[in-house]
């Protein structure tokens, strides 16, 4: 599956604008990123949304992931 | 799990205006805000700021105050824990309640009292003797970002970097160099925007309690009762479980009561003394120590084809977060180019560091900043191509299907309705008069969804309490109200909601993002849900049938079925009476992580008239065109709507922080810092539309903070049109608009003489 | 201790209280006589949270000392409502949606009262800028102008029948 990282989230990954891993659930995706690329690790404190299909996920990991859908890594939005 | 999928339903209560529950005491002055509470025994507790915008503490010596007959404590940061190595947030939040070995801007604090009355706290705090070594200070962005700027938080300085560069997100698909290339038309600029406050009418207020064994309770005026909790326990070392906190009403908060600013200080203060200490910040102390917004500075470059259509976009902003880090640069770049379809796009948000309040957030933070920058462009692209404004929006407008800048794909969203309502709108064809013009701007706004958890109980007379934990800032009880009705098929006023304190819920995030309705609405309609299923269950038990057999239709139990089809409905209330028989006490619950919350977008028209002896821009008419995604009530998202544009407007026109040579802020009140009065605004026409959220069951989008968004472009757009001029430098105060048309003259008049 | 000595006239109540010289008239009502609808939202007169009526004219009581009030006469929120029965004022606020966070409510409602006190039939410019004193962050002020045109309406229409 193709992931797409948005922004600063591109430097922890050396510039990619998107990377192959496979997951069924956001959290098989934050673990496997995790393992990969330590140098997400930063911005997971910071905070990472996942958007599937463009329903932006802050939260949940327990969320599937569906086969062919369109996976970003966001940083982690707060309002006001 | 709950399936959260747009259902299309049509609806009886939401929609309907209602009266709200907390209306009656707010008219008749007998809601608690966060000052209008007292605690038997209570001591008054005041703050010593730092005068300096940067300074070593070489000494703080506080014997003399200590001794002062009914002083009670007293606290600097050798009492609080030290956090260095720890997660770096909580340490910079700590830091910025009490500052450690250096105060980092004007009005940071230094040491806390508390004592037996105001006058005894004020001659106890002149009673503390602070050796500063002054340092020297950087308020402006790109002075921070120099060579030779002081640096205000060296241990975070990066390698190649400026000493206040703090970090900065890169956003946007394609290739804008090649993109440039193609242009036929490239307008590039430059523009700045100033520090503006929330400027919500309460300050921060809290009255706090903690105990030698670490349990406590704290009254507070916060838009998140349970992310107050949480954070000053993790300072102070506490368990989340033994801290109460309970919300005040609040008096606003528009992001700004997000973030704890004293309340840890006034927890430290209550636990030294073994009493509990009230502390209220005065408006003086809410300008310097509490979370303004960013100022900003930065270049955006549009290119298009003669026809209109836009090939590439660039923008870099550098945002000013204050002295400590913040990722308002990183929103910033997310949002710059979200209302348009744009083959090349970058935006750079960049996070820069100066001794100035730490940051917090403002309705759509750093999104009003790049919209005031992009939708000035266009405006000037439009000039340049000889093409309607409107128009232009209209060719580039981002629909389902467009990439959005920061990555994902849209859904169905609402900016092209809403352009569309503006075109058509009766506003565009009022008729201008001399220094009068018109100005149209686009804004967008994510919205956030978050953990949320609700109680729903029913009472044994039918009628209904719903517990949420979600802060309500402007009327959602009404609307949380509406929703469980609607679920349960009762009416509104069977239904009381409250906002629980953190003991009674488990964790509900902050109401902000424009959660609100939409989280707890969510939490809403599932606990709701749940009770039904609990009462189609008794209805079963007292009718002695399977439940398979039980319907729920318009608040009543039905028998189904050509066996019990005759059996006489049950209502809720019925059900509700005998609820000790069936099984005990009826209650649906929630708990959950909304997620999915829909975006929402807005257009927006503005005709002003520019005097072009005192430079003062007038608003004529302002109109707000909205996508809601579904109005639970009408009345409430319209207030949103138009409170959003005032704010905006009062950003465009007047407010901003101003900064001495000497780093101090000069204008702490509302005298000089100037927000909107009554007389100086019209009516605000709104239009609501509603393309429905596919992620809530009601279409629910949250409202609160795009209407920010467009009036600093809207406005500008507007002031070109009347005087021509072009303003790049917001607030576009009169003396600004004065200095622009005395240069437009100038160039007039050297242009007639060559 | 020292202090003044303090007789006056609140909402039409006989009320005493000794106070500091230097206390503000707004710390009496919130401190010491429980009258907390009055609200501080700035301490220097700027914001308008805080008024009331000091015999009939529109102050903010964080201006006026709580030793001005002797012998004279104030009303506050708290006497808008007779018992069960809303003033115009606040029931028109409520059905017009003219708050959202509501601090600034009290406020805006003493000040509109002392307009239509005096002037029955203001026009929309003469409600905006009579109410140009109190500052609110939440509405842009657009429904509390609606509120007061209703109640205003309200208010001429009882007055007739009397």
């Amino acid at each position: 599956m193709e992931v797409f990282l948005s922004g600063p989230l591109r430097d922890a990954v050396d510039g990619a604008t998107s990377i192959q891993v496979e997951a069924s659930t956001i959290r098989e995706l934050l673990t496997r990123l995790n393992d990969r690329y330590p140098k997400l690790n930063v911005h997971m404190d910071d905070g990472i949304a996942v958007a599937i299909d463009g329903t932006i996920y802050r939260d949940s990991w327990e969320t599937v992931i569906p086969e062919n859908s369109e996976v970003f890594l966001l940083p982690r939005i707060v309002g006001g | 799990m709950s399936d959260s999928k747009y259902t299309g339903q049509d609806f009886k209560v939401v929609g309907t205006r209602v009266k709200r529950p907390d209306g009656l005491d707010k008219v008749t002055g007998r809601a608690r805000y966060g000052a209008d509470m007292n605690a038997p025994g209570q001591l008054v507790g005041l703050m010593l700021r730092s005068p300096y915008a940067h300074a070593k503490i070489k000494k703080i010596d506080t014997s003399k105050a200590e001794k002062l007959k009914g002083v009670k404590a007293v606290i600097t940061s050798k009492d609080l824990p030290d956090l260095t190595d720890g997660n770096a947030g909580l340490y910079d939040t700590l830091e910025n309640c009490m500052a450690r070995d250096r105060a980092l801007y004007d009005g940071h604090a230094v040491a806390g009292v508390a004592a037996i009355d105001k006058s005894t706290a004020k001659k106890a705090l002149k009673l503390i003797k602070v050796t500063y070594e002054k340092l020297p200070h950087v308020t402006d962005v790109d002075e921070a970002l120099k060579p030779d700027a002081p640096a205000v938080q060296p241990r975070y300085a990066q390698e190649g970097q400026p000493s206040n560069f703090m970090s900065q997100g890169v956003f946007g698909h394609g290739d804008i160099d090649q993109g440039f290339a193609e242009a036929d038309v490239i307008v590039e600029r430059s523009y700045k925007t100033g520090q503006t406050h929330q400027g919500y009418i309460e300050p921060h207020a809290c009255v706090a309690t903690l105990s030698p064994d670490g349990s406590g309770e704290l009254w507070v005026t916060t838009q998140g009762h349970f992310s107050y909790r949480n954070t000053c326990a993790q300072l102070l070392g506490l368990d989340f479980a033994k801290l109460k906190v309970t919300s005040s009403e609040i008096g606003g908060g528009f992001g700004g009561k997000t973030h704890v600013w004293m309340e840890p200080i006034a927890l430290a203060l209550s636990r030294k003394a073994n009493r509990p200490v009230k502390m209220v910040m005065s408006r003086e102390e809410v300008f310097k120590a509490s979370g303004p917004t960013c100022s900003t500075s930065m270049e955006i470059k549009l290119g298009a084809k003669k026809d209109g259509s836009i090939v590439a976009a660039s923008a870099v902003c550098r945002y000013m977060g204050g002295a400590f880090p913040g990722i308002w640069g990183t929103l910033g770049g997310m949002t710059a180019f979200a209302c348009y379809n744009i083959p090349n796009n970058k935006a750079v948000g960049v996070n820069v560091l100066c001794n100035r309040p730490k940051v917090a957030a403002y309705r759509a933070p750093s999104a009003p900043m790049m919209a005031f920058g992009v939708e000035s462009t266009m405006d000037q692209l439009a000039k340049e191509l000889n093409i309607d404004p409107v128009e232009l929006r209209l060719k580039n407008v981002a629909r389902e299907g467009t990439l959005a800048p920061y990555g994902p794909v849209w859904g169905p969203i609402g900016i092209e309705p809403t352009l569309e309502a503006v075109r058509k709108h009766p506003h565009m064809k009022a008729k201008l008069g001399k220094n009068q013009g018109r100005g149209v701007a686009c804004g967008f706004w994510f919205n956030i969804g978050g953990q949320t958890c609700s109680d729903l109980n029913i009472g044994a007379d039918g009628t209904v309490n719903l517990t949420v934990g979600t802060i309500d800032v402007g009327g959602a009880r009404a609307s949380l109200g509406m929703i469980a009705a609607e679920e349960l098929g009762i009416a509104y006023e069977d239904v009381r909601v409250n906002i629980g304190d953190t003991s009674s819920l488990g964790h509900n995030d902050t109401t902000e993002g424009s959660r609100g309705t939409f989280s707890s609405g969510m939490a809403a309609i599932f606990a709701a849900r749940d009770a039904v299923e609990i009462l189609k269950s008794r209805a079963a038990k007292m009718w002695q049938i399977p439940v398979e057999s039980v319907v729920w239709e318009d608040g009543t139990a039905k028998a189904m079925g050509a066996e019990h089809g005759n059996l006489p409905p049950l209502s809720l209330k019925e059900i509700a009476a005998k609820a000790g028989n069936t099984g005990g006490p009826i209650a649906g619950h929630h708990e959950a992580t909304a997620d999915g919350a829909g975006v929402s977008f807005a257009s927006h028209i503005v005709d002003v008239e520019v005097d072009p002896e005192t430079g003062k821009t007038q608003i004529l008419r302002y109109t707000v065109v909205q996508d809601a995604g579904k109005a639970i009530h009408p009345q409430y998202v319209e207030g949103q709507f138009q409170g959003a544009a005032a704010q905006g407007i009062g950003w465009a026109l007047n407010e901003e922080y101003i900064y001495g040579d000497d780093g101090r802020l000069q204008n702490a009140g509302f005298l000089d810092y100037r927000i909107p009065v009554c007389s100086d605004l019209p009516n605000i026409d709104t239009k609501i539309l509603e393309i429905p959220n596919p992620s809530h069951p009601y279409g629910i989008r949250g409202v609160g903070e795009t209407s920010i968004v467009p009036p600093l472009g809207a406005i500008g757009n507007a002031i070109s049109n009347a005087v021509g001029v072009r303003m790049n430098q917001v607030p576009m105060s009169p003396p600004r608009i004065l200095k622009a048309l005395d240069d437009a003259m100038a160039d007039a008049n050297s242009s007639e003489v060559a | 201790m020292s202090g003044v000595h303090v007789t006056t006239t609140i909402n039409d109540d006989p009320i005493e209280y000794v106070c500091p010289a230097d206390e503000s008239l707004l710390d009496v009502l919130r401190d010491r006589l429980g009258l907390m609808g009055a609200k501080e939202g700035c301490g220097t007169g700027d914001c308008g949270a805080c008024s009331i009526t000091l015999d009939g004219q529109l102050v903010c009581s964080c201006l006026v000392l709580g030793a001005e009030a002797e012998g004279r006469s104030i009303t506050t929120v708290e006497g808008m409502a007779s018992g069960e029965k809303l003033h115009p004022l606040q029931k028109q606020f409520i059905d017009n949606a003219a708050l959202q966070c509501g601090i600034c409510t009290p406020g805006f409602l003493v000040a509109s009262k002392a307009l239509l006190d005096e002037n029955p039939d203001p026009t929309e410019t003469e409600i905006r800028y009579a109410l140009a004193g109190n500052l609110c962050r939440c509405t842009g002020y657009d429904k509390i102008v609606k509120a007061v045109q209703a109640a205003a309406k309200d208010l001429r229409k009882q007055n007739k029948k009397k």
